[in-house]
């Protein structure tokens, strides 16, 4: 029955979402308030049943349902309660299933809290939505439908992939989809825009907000999944310039770049056309992602579905949808009145230097991902592009982008002061060269170009701190006016100084990590020392321990330095019965943001067993750095101008002429 | 400064940034990139030694030999040729005799292949996609994956084991 019930919800979710597709419009034509406000109800309607479908899944698996295919095929009666749930969106059918929840969650918000946007406006946001969830809905429900029945129900179902039977899994896709997913809402207000071929700066205040809450998901959900891949895969690699990862680091690169073109259209009035195309960009980029993920195109670390109908399918709402967008945008752009002049040197110019670093080397990234499957399509040959194609193009523009942080939130718009900027920049520059230096001087082998990286990453933090201090008056004026001053200045701007100063933690971390690594790669039989990066690492023994769906071997080190213990590390290697596989649990010790990382290898027959351990130091700013940029996203949107709810005094004009 | 020179200017440095980024990706297609060979594809090109490929095969049954300090060998087949395999490290965790694998290395001055980097399949279903094309292609796979995995699918329960080849990680080891 909740398998039914949960089909029939979905269905439901369909046809309300085709209602919702078409009605708002007529209503917009016509004027009529009733109509438009079908939207409305339609999205909150849509947004319960959807609900109720995903219930019904969690249901299904929690109560271990083996007559549902999809139960049978991903799940266990013996396997942890937390997996079962998480166990949902580790398939296929499940994960889509996810995504047009959140698809519809985001719609529903927009319904729930956008009374304050002009009725018309609304309507069409509310339609474009429905389009997309239209389109998904029936990919679900024709190629991948969650809720199939089997006619001979097993006993026992196949298990969970034992690599996605983590709290990674839990974490990770939610936070991913509802990043890709968020960015529908910025398309839809594009497309909406075009459509009614009227936009102004009240558009920007409204988008903005939604981008950054994507953005923030996106942020953590990518840095979630690196480290799990580091601790998990355990070969303590976190970013493989895989296809799926940068399926994601694209929506994420072109939504960065949203994210202040959107500025300067709030702010300056300035930048109209290019922010429209770079919402449908962005949102297009996480249709690819979604497409590259879920068709089985590329055999990756993530590829789990490998079925070509669905494949043609997602293919076929991708070509609809970025080709339908982007004719609209190619016949409508024009109409949009561009406004705003600025100098080159300016806040303007350095925002739009800033998207162009951004969205060039979001094409590169985009051409690296799809260049070996164009080349394998057309002229049959296989080819893998990997890090080393990466070092030489995304790195260096990269470089150039850090080098402009700081300059950016320091110009003054219309016409800044580059001279003046530099002035004032000279004690962070003075910084980042003192790091160069001392890193010059620690730094024992590895490339030349790590230290002047790393002065980099310095830099890009003394010039977020800068800027607050410049704001603040911390060093010019007494203690308690800069305190005051402090409290009065937008949080906005402490947003983009904290998301800046992540880059420039991210970066160190990265540097640290890749250049200074040690790696000890050793067969170890009971009581052997390894000696690594200053730590003693000895093997104490080996044990065999009985999980709830799994057999494990765990071996125990115990870790000193300079003959005080400090831990003990058990890493294990688990065997999963049911599917005839294993994984690798690597043990970590943190020290710092260093880290101890064992993971195990086969056992030989006379008891020894190979071993992995690395030490890697700084490691742990790599993911600290997204999370400050995260936060730094947070205080952003808690700026008073983005709340919703604020007084607008543009609102009000409007919402008296609701449909011109 | 004049709008239009204000816009020369924008346009003129878009440009300049485009045409970077095409310089450095036309530099790095010219050494970066890592082509993908069978042995049999080793055997008639020539590949010279010290240049960087992907080698994909079944990895040869009765051929794998574990040394001393984790040096290990074995024979990577495609049914048309053999080539020896070196690798010093710890094999992924789904590595086995009889089934699909990819290395990546260079051949050395004896013709054996250096590998830095092993990836294993995932589990019963999964084959890397490169080595399953590959042996598609010389007439060795005996049965379309593809057909396979979708009939499956349509006949609900009958042949679980080939519905989704859910092969997650390959079991990267470097």
């Amino acid at each position: 029955m909740i398998a039914e019930s949960g089909h029939y919800a979905l269905v439901l979710a369909l046809g309300l979402a085709l209602i919702q597709s078409v009605i708002p419009l007529i209503g917009a034509r016509l004027r009529d308030v009733a109509l438009m406000n079908v939207a409305r109800s339609a999205a909150l309607a849509q947004l319960l049943f959807v609900g109720a479908s995903f219930v019904a899944l969690v249901m299904l698996h929690v109560n271990s349902d083996f007559s549902v295919a999809n139960v049978y095929e991903n799940s266990h009666s013996m396997k942890p309660l937390l997996y079962k749930i998480t166990g949902v969106w580790g398939n296929h059918e499940g994960s889509m299933l996810l995504w047009v929840s959140i698809l519809a969650l985001f719609g529903g918000l927009v319904a729930a809290f956008g009374n304050n946007l002009p009725l018309s406006l609304r309507a069409h946001v509310l339609a474009v939505q429905a389009w997309v969830a239209s389109a998904f809905y029936l990919f679900i429900l024709v190629t991948s439908n969650p809720f199939l029945r089997i006619a001979n129900p097993p006993i026992e179902g196949r298990d969970l992939n034992p690599v996605l039977q983590d709290i990674g899994l839990a974490v990770h896709p939610p936070m991913l989809y509802l990043g890709y997913v968020g960015f529908s809402i910025s398309f839809s207000f594009a497309i909406a825009a075009l459509m009614e071929g009227r936009i102004d700066a009240a558009w920007a205040r409204w988008v903005r907000p939604w981008t950054l809450v994507a953005w923030i998901f996106l942020t953590l959900g990518i840095a979630m999944g690196s480290y799990w891949a580091y601790y998990e895969l355990g070969w303590g690699g976190w970013w493989f310039w895989d296809p799926v990862e940068n399926a994601s680091l694209m929506p994420w690169l072109s939504g960065t770049a949203l994210l202040h073109s959107a500025v300067v259209m709030e702010k300056r009035n300035a930048l109209k056309v290019w922010t429209i195309l770079l919402s449908i960009l962005t949102f297009s980029l996480s249709l690819l992602g979604t497409f590259l993920v879920r068709s089985g195109v590329i055999t990756s670390v993530h590829a789990f579905a490998t079925d070509p109908t669905r494949g043609v399918f997602i293919l076929l709402i991708l070509c609809l949808f970025i080709g339908g967008s982007l004719a609209l945008f190619a016949g409508r752009a024009t109409s949009l009145k561009q406004g705003g002049l600025f100098a080159p040197i300016s806040r303007e110019g350095a925002l739009v230097l800033n998207n162009l670093l951004l969205t060039v080397g979001c094409a590169v990234v985009l051409f690296g991902t799809l260049y070996p499957l164009a080349m394998e399509m057309l002229a049959d040959f296989k080819m893998s592009v990997g890090a080393p194609f990466y070092n030489l193009t995304f790195a260096p523009l990269f470089t150039l982008l850090l080098l402009a942080v700081p300059f950016g939130p320091m110009l003054a718009w219309k016409r800044g002061d580059l001279l003046g900027v530099t002035q004032r920049l000279l004690a962070a520059g003075v910084a980042g060269l003192v790091a160069v230096a001392i890193a010059w001087g620690w730094a024992r082998g590895g490339s030349a170009l790590a230290p002047l990286a790393i002065g980099l990453g310095i830099f890009v933090i003394a010039g977020a701190v800068t800027d607050i201090v410049e704001r603040t008056g911390l060093v010019r004026l007494p203690f308690a006016t800069a305190l005051h001053r402090a409290r009065g200045l937008p949080r906005s701007a402490w947003g983009s100084a904290f998301a800046h100063a992540g880059l420039g933690i991210a970066l160190i971390g990265i540097v640290c990590e890749t250049t200074w690594n040690s790696e000890h790669i050793a067969t170890m039989k009971q009581s052997d020392v390894v000696h690594i990066a200053g730590f003693d690492v000895k093997l104490d023994g080996l044990f065999q321990r009985q999980g709830p769906n799994f057999r494990e071997m765990i071996a125990e080190f115990n870790v000193s330095h300079d003959g005080e213990t400090l831990s003990v590390m058990t890493p294990s290697k688990r065997s999963f019965t049911t599917r005839g596989s294993s994984t690798t649990e690597a043990a970590l010790l943190t020290s710092g943001a260093s880290q101890l990382y064992i993971s195990l290898g086969d056992a030989t027959a006379e008891g020894a067993i190979a071993v992995r351990i690395y030490h890697k130091p700084l490691v742990l700013l790599i993911w600290w750095g997204p999370v400050l940029m995260a936060l730094g996203g947070v205080l952003s949107l808690s700026d008073r101008r983005l709340r919703v709810g604020a007084p607008k005094p543009a609102r009000a004009k409007q919402r008296l002429q609701p449909a011109e | 400064m004049t709008r239009k020179q204000r816009r020369m200017t924008i346009i003129g440095g878009s440009l300049a940034v485009l045409a970077l980024a095409a310089a450095l990706v036309l530099n790095a297609l010219r050494d970066s990139i890592v082509f993908f060979s069978t042995p049999t594809m080793v055997a008639e090109k020539h590949v010279e030694p010290g240049k960087r490929f992907r080698l994909g095969g079944l990895v040869q049954p009765g051929s794998l030999h574990r040394g001393d300090n984790l040096a290990v060998t074995f024979e990577v087949a495609d049914g048309g040729a053999k080539l020896p395999v070196a690798y010093k490290g710890i094999l992924p965790d789904l590595f086995r005799e009889g089934q699909g694998v990819v290395a990546e290395g260079a051949l050395d001055a004896n013709g054996v292949f250096k590998a830095d980097t092993v990836l294993a399949k995932h589990d019963e279903t999964y084959m890397p996609k490169d080595v399953a094309d590959a042996l598609k292609k010389q007439g060795h796979w005996k049965d379309d994956y593809d057909g396979k995995a979708s009939d499956a699918r349509a006949s609900g329960a009958s042949k679980p084991a080939a519905t989704t080849a859910q092969g997650n990680p390959q079991g990267a080891v470097r």
